[in-house]
C-alpha cells in the first residue's frame, strides 16, 4: 500500500467569498483603507492651511462639494462599523479580572464607546462648531 | 421515531486507484435523533464498507471525527442530521492534505504543537517523590479554559492564515503556549518564544476569529493569541527599554 496524500490548493484570490464570517472580516480591514484616505485628506487640509487662507478656502470647498462628502459619509460609516468591529473583540484581547473575578465582556466593550463617545464630544467642544 | 432521508455527497479519494478525490451520493434513511457521524456510519456498516473516516469517542471529547460538513468544520458526533437540509456535503478537513476519503493527515499540526513545547517547563526538576507542583484554584482558573483543547484541528481548517501560509504555527499549538505560558508553575515562556513570537507564530494571525467560532470546546484560541501579541509586545518594550531587567 502507498501513501500518495492528495492536496487540496486554497483559492488564492477568492478565499474571503467562500464564508460570511470571512467577508465580514474582510470589510472590517478594508474600512482600514477609507479611514487612511480619509486621514490623508485632513493631512492635505493642513497642508493647504499652511498656504493661507485661499488655499484653505478651496481645500475646504472641494472637501464639502459633492464627490468630498460622499466619501466623508463614506468614511464616516466604515469608521463607526471599524470601531464597532473592533470593541467586539477587545474583551478576547484585553480579559480584565476585577476581585477575582472575569469582568463579563459586554461592561469592556461598553466602556470603549463610552471612551470614543466622550473622546468625540469633547473634540467636538474643542473644534468649536 | 421519525425518519428522514438524507443524502449524503461524501468526498471519496483512494489513493491507489483515484487521480483526485471526486463525491459520491449515499442515500440514508436518518432518524430524527441521528448525528452525521450516525448517518456516516450507517453508510459504512449497510452501504458501503470502503469508505474510511476516523472517530471514536463519540462524545466531543476524543477530537477525532472533525470533518468539514456543507463547508464548516465540526465534530460529526455532534453535529444532528436535522439541522441541514436533504443535501448534505461531507468532507475532510480543509487545509490537510487527504490521506484517504475523509481521513486527513496531520503530521503538519503534530509537529507545530510538539514545537511550542506543550509540557510544564518547571522552574526546578523535581522527583516524584518531592510531590506535585501546587496551584490554587485561583490560579489555575486563569488559564483552565485553554486546556480544554482537544486537538480536534477544527481551528486550522477554519483559519484561512493557515490555508494560505503553511509555515504559520496555527491556533491551537499557540492557544496551548498561551496555556502553560499563563501557568503559575511554568517558567518556559522564553523558551517557547522563538516559536510563539515570531511572524509564523502570532504574527502571522491577522485575528479573522474563525478559529474560536469553530472550536467544539470553547477554548477561544484566538484570545489567546491576542493576548499573546500584548504581552509579547510588552517583552519587546521592556528588551528596548530596560534590557538589564531581561534574564
Amino acid at each position: 500500500m502507498s501513501r500518495r496524500p492528495y492536496i487540496r490548493e486554497p483559492s488564492r484570490m477568492g478565499w474571503w467569498l467562500k464564508q460570511s464570517r470571512y467577508m465580514r472580516y474582510m470589510m472590517r480591514e478594508i474600512s482600514a483603507l477609507f479611514i487612511g484616505i480619509y486621514v490623508l485628506v485632513l493631512i492635505v487640509g493642513l497642508f493647504q492651511l499652511s498656504n493661507g487662507e485661499a488655499a484653505y478656502e478651496a481645500f475646504l470647498a472641494t472637501a464639502e462639494g459633492p464627490v468630498g462628502s460622499t466619501f466623508a459619509v463614506f468614511a464616516f460609516a466604515f469608521a463607526i462599523y471599524h470601531s464597532y468591529t473592533w470593541f467586539q473583540v477587545t474583551p478576547k484581547a484585553m480579559p480584565l479580572t476585577l476581585a477575582g473575578k472575569r469582568v463579563p465582556g459586554a461592561i469592556i466593550i461598553a466602556a470603549h464607546w463610552f471612551g470614543f463617545v466622550l473622546i468625540s464630544a469633547a473634540l467636538w467642544l474643542l473644534a468649536g462648531r | 421515531m421519525s425518519v428522514r432521508v438524507s443524502e449524503l455527497e461524501i468526498l471519496r479519494y483512494d489513493p491507489e486507484q483515484d487521480e483526485a478525490p471526486h463525491f459520491q451520493t449515499y442515500t440514508v434513511p436518518c432518524h430524527d435523533d441521528w448525528r452525521v457521524l450516525d448517518a456516516i456510519n450507517y453508510v459504512k456498516d449497510e452501504l458501503d464498507r470502503t469508505l474510511t473516516y476516523r472517530w471514536s469517542c463519540q462524545m466531543a471529547v476524543c477530537g477525532s471525527c472533525g470533518m468539514a460538513v456543507n463547508g464548516e468544520p465540526v465534530l460529526a458526533c455532534q453535529t444532528f442530521v436535522r439541522d441541514y437540509p436533504q443535501k448534505i456535503r461531507i468532507e475532510p478537513l480543509q487545509n490537510f492534505p487527504v490521506e484517504r476519503d475523509l481521513v486527513v493527515v496531520m503530521d503538519d499540526f503534530i509537529d507545530k504543537l510538539e514545537s511550542v513545547k506543550p509540557y510544564l517547563v518547571p522552574k526546578e526538576e523535581k522527583e516524584v517523590d518531592d510531590g506535585e507542583y501546587l496551584q490554587t484554584p485561583a490560579q489555575l482558573a486563569h488559564f483552565k479554559q485553554y486546556t480544554a483543547c482537544i486537538n480536534c484541528l477544527l481551528c486550522y481548517s477554519a483559519c484561512p492564515q493557515y490555508a494560505l501560509t503553511e509555515s504559520f504555527v496555527g491556533p491551537a499549538a499557540l492557544a496551548l503556549a498561551h496555556r502553560y505560558n499563563l501557568d503559575s508553575r511554568d517558567v518556559g515562556r522564553r523558551v517557547r518564544e522563538d516559536v510563539v513570537a515570531c511572524n509564523s507564530g502570532i504574527w502571522e494571525c491577522s485575528f479573522v476569529g474563525a478559529c474560536s467560532d469553530v472550536c467544539p470546546k470553547s477554548v477561544d484560541p484566538a484570545a489567546a493569541i491576542q493576548q499573546t501579541k500584548i504581552a509579547s509586545t510588552g517583552d519587546y518594550f521592556m528588551k528596548v527599554l530596560m534590557p538589564w531587567k531581561r534574564k
